[in-house]
């Protein structure tokens, strides 16, 4: 009874044995999932939620949602982003008004973590997928995201705080961004 | 089929017509030795390359692809860096036994090269008692091994090497029984005969104790190499790196070195006692199917089978977790030993039959 026992044993072992060696062949001639990055590049698709690179997008006119209330500062768990403000005179109310100057965001200080654009009522910055950061001073690093000479947007703020999550700015100021930081290589 | 006795009939010849007969010989060694060391390298540069490229494969990789194309530069550009890599010295360590380690195991390695039939006629010498030689050759690995473990003056070089001591002796049972298995069907030791006698079948397909014996030898060959599941020696989550944790350089090379090419030389030995060797597949009555097979060059013969076995190797490798010591000593006593014991009697009772 028992040499049956360890017979079965041995028979069983080997079959399962077997199964494990089967699986682990279907995984060898499945698509290989490795991108091959200098050679993939424009063509791989990044996720929607990707956070690689922080902008501020701009309308055609220059005009960017910034309230310069610097809700994003003050969440920045690093220092990361220091908003300037100014005051201007509102040419409609003849009021002063609170408007960005300079938002200076430090690319190198940057942990990624997405509370800035969490934090943003009015959706004025998003994350974008530029990702190729390497440049070879430190100072290149130290971005200003509004555009020299934009204005805040016309007096209707958006409708709904946007979220990390979705990407609810236009798609104008990424292309601004990126070639802000692209003379890295001069 | 070509066979390479004419070739080394010819440079016999040729040497023997333009110098004196000691001469000749002298210079016929230089010339084995350095086509024995030359096929090692080679041979191991090959065997890394493809390691790497099918374990990518089984994990959904690809595998080493920047060094020339498809990474095929990859194992030499890794040689090259080895060679420049510093010796480190051990503190305290035992120096002389410290830097023969690393030598006893790559000679040993080395030394089965010479019985190994290549191919037709491409033998370097051929023992009446090959097996016999193969068996006892490349055991000495583990000499170099425990000298490594104790030389080293370290706590994980030393249980790496106990480890190792305790399963390369186990397996070497296992391993011995399965191809005295295949000695006593086929009533030879010698290489060269064993493999004359597959030329119309390959044992394997003659007998089911032999198709046991392979599998068995198998599993034991696959232990004694010191990887796969077997890696207990070098358990690197445990024991950083074994037995060759201290060793740098090209020093760490020659282990690297001997444990790929302990893997070919394991699956040349299945090849030549039960795959046929360098032998074409025969199938007895297709005359047409078999003058086809013999036009395929008996070295592609010998390395497509050896190549099969790794890739067995390799697939067993990559599909099971590592064993632990005791489950590791429990199936080779409990289950391997048995089992080829077993085995030797019931191809005695064929062979009488």
């Amino acid at each position: 009874m028992k040499l049956i026992n360890y017979c079965k044993n041995i028979c069983l072992g080997i079959w399962h044995l077997m199964q494990g060696m089967y699986i682990t062949l279907l995984n060898m001639c499945r698509p290989k999932v490795t991108e091959q990055y200098p050679e993939n590049r424009g063509k791989y698709e990044y996720g929607e939620r990707f956070r690689a690179l922080l902008t501020m997008p701009h309308d055609a006119e220059n005009h960017h949602k910034c309230i310069a209330c610097g809700m994003c500062m003050n969440s920045c768990p690093n220092g990361t982003i220091q908003v300037i403000a100014k005051t201007e005179t509102d040419p409609a109310t003849g009021k002063p008004k609170r408007v960005l100057d300079k938002h200076l965001y430090n690319l190198g200080s940057c942990i990624f973590c997405g509370l800035c654009v969490a934090a943003c009522p009015t959706g004025a910055i998003r994350f974008t997928n530029h990702f190729e950061h390497a440049v070879f001073t430190k100072e290149r690093l130290l971005l200003q995201l509004n555009r020299p000479g934009s204005s805040q947007q016309a007096a209707k703020p958006a409708p709904a705080p946007a979220s990390a999550l979705s990407p609810a700015a236009p798609a104008s100021g990424e292309k601004a961004a990126a070639d802000r930081v692209e003379p890295k290589n001069a | 089929m070509w066979s390479f006795t004419q070739l080394t009939h010819w440079i016999d010849t040729s040497l023997h017509s333009c110098m004196s007969a000691d001469w000749a010989l002298f210079v016929e060694f230089v010339l084995i030795g350095v086509a024995v060391l030359a096929a090692y390298a080679l041979i191991a540069l090959f065997l890394i390359y493809a390691e790497r490229k099918i374990c990518g494969f089984f994990q959904c990789r690809l595998g080493p692809n920047r060094v020339g194309k498809w990474g095929i530069f990859q194992s030499v550009a890794d040689m090259i860096k080895i060679l420049l890599k510093e010796l480190v010295h051990i503190n305290r360590s035992d120096k002389v036994l410290f830097r023969a380690a690393s030598f006893f195991v790559i000679i040993g390695s080395v030394c089965t090269f010479g019985a190994l039939p290549f191919a037709k006629g491409l033998q370097a010498i051929d023992f009446n008692v090959g097996v016999f030689y193969l068996m006892a050759v490349s055991s000495l690995g583990v000499v170099g091994i425990l000298l490594a473990g104790w030389s080293s003056n370290s706590k994980y070089t030393m249980i790496g090497a106990l480890r190792s001591g305790a399963q390369l002796i186990s397996y070497e049972i296992s391993a011995g029984l399965s191809l005295m298995t295949i000695v006593v069907y086929c009533g030879s030791m010698q290489l060269s005969e064993i493999v004359a006698q597959q030329a119309d079948g390959w044992f394997i397909f003659r007998s089911v104790p032999a198709v046991i014996a392979f599998v068995v030898y198998l599993i034991a060959g696959h232990a004694e190499t010191n990887r796969g599941p077997f890696d207990m020696p070098e358990a690197e989550s445990e024991l950083t790196a074994g037995y060759h944790t201290e060793y740098s350089g090209i020093q760490f090379g020659f282990f690297y070195l001997a444990e790929y090419l302990n893997m070919f030389i394991i699956a040349a030995i299945a090849t030549t006692m039960f795959l046929g060797g360098w032998q074409p597949l025969h199938v007895p009555g297709w005359e047409g199917f078999n003058r086809v097979m013999d036009y395929i060059p008996s070295v592609i013969w010998f390395f497509g089978k050896t190549f099969v076995c790794i890739f067995l190797a390799l697939w067993v490798r990559w599909s099971f977790p590592r064993l632990r010591i005791d489950q590791l000593l429990g199936l080779e006593w409990k289950v391997l030993m048995p089992i080829s014991l077993v085995n030797l009697m019931l191809m005695s009772v064929v062979v009488i039959w």
